[in-house]
């Protein structure tokens, strides 16, 4: 895919180096309101579970795990709604707008995995976790990469598809039927919001592993000197 | 291009990001509030909207059905306010050609509508239980309630108060509900009449029933709804 590449001279030295244009604004702008949104729907959904922490029966209730309140949002259960059912919509906005966008740009080109990536997924998980050879970098994102934002995209779906399913088991009880009904629609809503709290992890601590050229072309759009060759 | 130049360009790229600071008014207390108020407000509206009249709820079998005795038991005070079942009766106010008591014998007159279905409470629990009363909107008919009024308002025997939007209060599943699971309903359970609507979250659900008012404004949202909570919150 044709990237927009400059040169760019150090007034020292008069070197050059490349630079290339990553992520065009509507990608930044999703991106960060998405991490906001995400940041206070998970906090909130946390805070709601705490009102009953638990997937089984009411009678007798066996509670699953005892979330800290000091890692939630909303104070008590009616705050915590507010907070989900205000987000949710920055969120969902958010999620139609990057994906029109990404469709209209064909941008997706550049985060999606496709068949030709399988093979490289595994040297790049080798270089990764044990240490194995660096691959060469060809694109922006690497087969891993690709994998993980094309699975967490489809978390991002599944969290609205498990969240409407939640909120509206009655007018969407087609959706929650396809669950296994409203009592597993909430298992389900919970356990993709682990899958996506999963893949934030990894993504911080890549984010911190590569630094600022890196993280910064997600502010502006440029990186320089990158790690591959533009095409 | 030259560094200066390039560092220029970053720093308007990063410009057109700066819109996704709104969203830190919401760390302001003053903003936080109405803001979280008005996302609310929307959720209802949006509530309103996707709710379909004539969709029904899911039913279920009856071995489907949470037994009797592990049916949650949930009131905001106490679990009986000693209604006299004697003296008993449903007073009917407002938009409606017949307002006055009505009595426990004048509800069981009308169709009895049974009806298994799934109580889910806003904490996240839910159960299926089988509920057997009048339609509301049966009652309603009966008395002559106006067809352009937008809301049913329920005074409750324990201070408990709730209303309702006309559409659910027209839903052929909404009931004033004396029985669960065949048996005349208990005490803790908003004996003699509860409402059950399961197009609703569990908190509509207002028991130990003893004022009904039609109304063209809603005067009263209810007693969750005044501490924060949605007040459509349709299923």
């Amino acid at each position: 895919m044709q990237a927009e590449v400059i040169e760019v001279e150090s007034a020292k030295t008069g070197e050059s180096v490349q630079a290339v244009y990553e992520h065009s604004w509507p990608v930044r702008v999703s991106h960060w309101l998405n991490a906001v949104a995400l940041f206070v729907l998970v906090g909130s959904g946390l805070q709601i579970f705490r009102a009953f922490p638990s997937f089984g029966a009411k009678i007798p209730q066996k509670d699953l795990l005892n979330w800290p309140k000091a890692f939630a949002i909303g104070g008590w259960l009616g705050g915590a709604l507010q907070w989900h059912l205000t987000f949710m919509w920055i969120y969902i906005a958010t999620g139609l707008f990057y994906l029109g966008y990404e469709a209209f740009s064909r941008n997706y080109r550049q985060v999606l995995v496709v068949p030709d990536d399988v093979r490289g997924i595994w040297p790049m998980a080798r270089h990764y976790f044990f240490f194995g050879p660096k691959p060469p970098a060809t694109e922006v994102y690497n087969p891993l990469q690709k994998l993980a934002y094309t699975s967490v995209l489809g978390l991002g779906v599944l969290s609205v598809l498990t969240g409407l399913a939640v909120w509206k088991p009655v007018q969407f009880s087609w959706l929650a039927w396809l669950m296994g009904g409203f009592h597993l629609a909430r298992l389900w809503h919970f356990l993709v919001m682990w899958g996506i709290v999963f893949f934030l992890l990894g993504h911080l601590v890549m984010v911190v592993v590569h630094g600022w050229n890196n993280f910064r072309s997600m502010l502006t759009g440029w990186k320089k000197d990158p790690e591959y060759t533009p095409r | 291009m030259d560094e200066r130049k390039f560092k220029k360009m970053n720093r308007r790229e990063l410009l057109k990001v700066a819109p996704v600071l709104a969203l830190g008014a919401f760390a302001i207390p003053r903003l936080r509030e109405p803001l979280l108020e008005k996302g609310l407000a929307f959720s209802d509206w949006a509530s309103g909207k996707l709710f379909r009249p004539g969709h029904l709820a899911p039913t279920f079998t009856e071995t489907d059905l949470t037994p009797f005795a592990k049916f949650p038991i949930n009131g905001y005070d106490v679990d009986d306010p000693g209604v006299i079942f004697e003296n008993w009766s449903l007073t009917v106010t407002g938009a409606v050609q017949k307002p006055g008591d009505y009595k426990l014998s004048q509800i069981q007159a009308l169709p009895r509508t049974r009806q298994n279905t799934r109580h889910i409470c806003v904490e996240g629990w839910d159960v299926i239980g089988r509920f057997g009363g009048t339609r509301l909107s049966e009652f309603l008919k009966m008395v002559g309630a106006d067809p352009t009024a937008r809301f049913v308002t329920l005074q409750c025997a324990d201070d408990y108060y709730e209303s309702l939007d006309m559409a659910t209060a027209m839903h052929p599943q909404t009931l004033l509900c004396y029985e669960m699971y065949d048996q005349p309903l208990t005490r803790e359970h908003g004996a003699p009449v509860r409402l059950t609507v399961p197009t609703k979250i569990g908190y509509k659900q207002a028991k130990y029933l003893t004022d009904l008012k039609v109304t063209h404004v809603l005067e009263r949202v209810g007693y969750w709804e005044d501490q924060g909570y949605s007040w459509f919150y349709g299923l």
